[in-house]
């Protein structure tokens, strides 16, 4: 029996070694690279002929007391933020919609899923075109209805708005999903017992829905802000992350160090990439603890 | 049920305000180039033009090929992974497999932009920037975690029994794998295998950093080099946007319930 079960034990591993394999070259071996560029003082000379000086922390010490690192962090804090709230509260809103199960509602919830399956650069660049100061449709919209063009994606007090709208615009699909089949779990007969006791739809929403989607809610919160506080492609299509750092977030700003110029410094931008791991990571973590315990319970 | 037609129309409505963009997209790529800055625009195309699509058919083919066969080595070598592992996962269950259960989650966690530039460090130093298969490589860490962790929950559910009788058959673990698992649990292959395809074919943030100097490159860069050089024509940019959008579209029309099968993976369990 015992070696009959070594057995499986090395057939199970077999099968997993590719996969281990993978996970050692393609993700443990990027990150580690990506420390060992933020603790040396690269120059594109050092970086394709090696030899670049270790100098410890010192890459961390610059971005740290750079202004524009706390531009990005602020801006990413708020980008986070405003991206959530709203892809959820939409998302939501959507979803209990479509719960109603009306005439054309499979179809038309499959059609609310075409910005999150859409190419980000598509519709990043079709955002950015919508925007366009001069030849843009909601400027000529704005311009219709008498109120003066706004420079979207050029002015600094504009670009973080636009390319955060964005971002909505492509969460809201994957929040509609997941609350959906969270509401759809939710048995007809709670309804039913409160439809009795005479609860309109408000009550119903704040006292039965909300409350038994809690779980749901937050594990879709939670990937959510996993997800933001990875995006690039939009903000770095849109605006690049400027206007001088305007709509710049951690992401975007490691990019433009790394190779956004034509002196690329990838300490540094190595630097800022493992502080924001860190952030994903934390905000990674206890999504797997919420969905562990949820699946104990 | 009451089925209101209120309800329709409402859901009609927000449906058309939420595709709006996508509606503005293809009404551009029709756009003649003398009109795109008229002031205000046409809501619809007045008079369509294919001098948009002309010119991606002219200019865009080798980065629509480069980008098809990016999307199709990352399809293959994804499945490859993530089969047999998912596999072993759910049917071999070998001790530790939740400690690669859970640095699969972590792994989906990592930014992008992170991974492009160790994966550029790397590529530098041996040499492989701008080569069609060390992008695939770069592009398939989008896609293994996710299709192993959704493969696991897929064949988990194919019954031990079939199993078992398998086994007193005389299968052994791998012709069970090929001839019962992997058949039983083809769904599973289909979402992995399209989700993947679809990463792929929209990556930007690989692309832009191990291929950018290459002599093959994908439609994303195609789409981004375009934006940068000819700010004034706007209808190829949407034209080809559009082209991009295909397998998305195609996506949705063969593999809804695939689709939201996906995206729920994860995050709710039924």
């Amino acid at each position: 029996m015992g070696s009959r079960s070594t057995a499986r034990q090395l057939v199970g591993w077999a099968f997993l070694v590719p996969l281990v394999a993978y996970l050692v070259l393609c993700y443990a071996y990027p990150l580690v690279t990506n420390v060992d560029l933020s603790i040396r003082d690269y120059t594109v000379r050092t970086f394709v002929r090696g030899g670049a000086p270790l100098i410890g922390l010192a890459n961390y010490a610059t971005v740290f007391g750079d202004p524009a690192f706390r531009t990005a962090l602020l801006n990413t804090f708020l980008f986070t933020a405003a991206s959530l709230v709203f892809q959820y509260a939409i998302g939501l809103a959507t979803a209990v919609f479509f719960a109603r199960r009306f005439r054309l509602s499979a179809t038309l919830r499959a059609l609310f899923l075409v910005p999150w399956l859409l190419p980000l650069i598509v519709s990043a660049s079709t955002w950015a075109w919508l925007l366009n100061s001069e030849s843009g449709l909601v400027n000529a919209v704005l311009e219709g209805i008498g109120v003066d063009r706004v420079n979207w994606l050029t002015s600094p007090s504009w670009s973080l708005v636009s390319v955060t709208a964005a971002n909505i615009w492509i969460g809201i699909p994957f929040n509609l999903v997941v609350l959906y089949s969270g509401l759809r779990n939710i048995p007809a007969e709670v309804y039913e017992a409160s439809a009795l006791d005479g609860a309109n739809a408000w009550q119903a929403f704040r006292h039965i829905t909300f409350p038994l989607l809690r779980p749901v809610s937050a594990i879709t919160l939670l990937l959510g802000l996993v997800y933001t506080l990875k995006v690039f492609d939009i903000i770095w299509i849109m605006t690049k992350g400027g206007p001088s750092g305007s709509s710049s977030t951690l992401a975007t700003w490691s990019y433009e160090l790394g190779f956004g110029t034509m002196v690329p410094r990838f300490g540094l931008s190595a630097a800022v990439g493992n502080v924001l791991i860190l952030l994903a990571l934390a905000a990674g973590l206890v999504y797997v603890r919420l969905q562990r315990r949820q699946d104990v319970a | 049920m009451r089925r209101p037609a209120w309800a329709t129309a409402v859901g009609l409505l927000l449906t058309a305000a939420m595709l709006f963009p996508v509606y503005w997209m293809i009404t551009v790529s029709l756009t003649p180039a003398s009109d795109m800055r008229k002031s205000p625009p046409s809501l619809f195309p007045a008079s369509p033009t294919f001098e948009g699509y002309q010119r991606v058919l002219r200019e865009q083919l080798p980065y629509l090929a480069t980008s098809l066969l990016v999307a199709l080595g990352t399809v293959v070598l994804t499945l490859a992974l993530a089969a047999p592992a998912a596999y072993s996962l759910a049917k071999l269950r070998p001790r530790g497999r939740r400690v690669l259960g859970f640095l699969l989650l972590v792994a989906q966690m990592i930014p992008g932009i992170i991974m492009a530039l160790g994966f550029y460090g790397i590529y530098v130093k041996l040499g492989i920037t701008n080569t069609v298969w060390g992008l695939i490589f770069a592009d398939s860490t989008i896609a293994v975690p996710f299709a192993v962790l959704i493969l696991t929950s897929f064949m988990a559910s194919v019954p031990d029994e079939l199993l078992q009788a398998a086994r007193i058959d005389g299968a052994g673990p791998w012709r069970s794998f090929v001839s019962i698992v992997l058949p039983a649990s083809r769904n599973g292959v289909v979402t992995a295998a399209l989700f993947s395809f679809l990463w792929a074919w929209s990556d930007f943030v690989f692309a832009a950093t191990v291929d950018a100097g290459g002599r093959l490159q994908p439609l994303t860069l195609g789409i981004y080099r375009y934006i940068g050089n000819n700010n004034q024509e706007w209808n190829s940019i949407m034209a080809t946007a559009v082209v991009a959008s295909v397998p998305a579209a195609v996506l949705l029309v063969v593999a809804q319930r695939y689709v939201a099968a996906g995206i729920t993976s994860g995050a709710v369990k039924d």
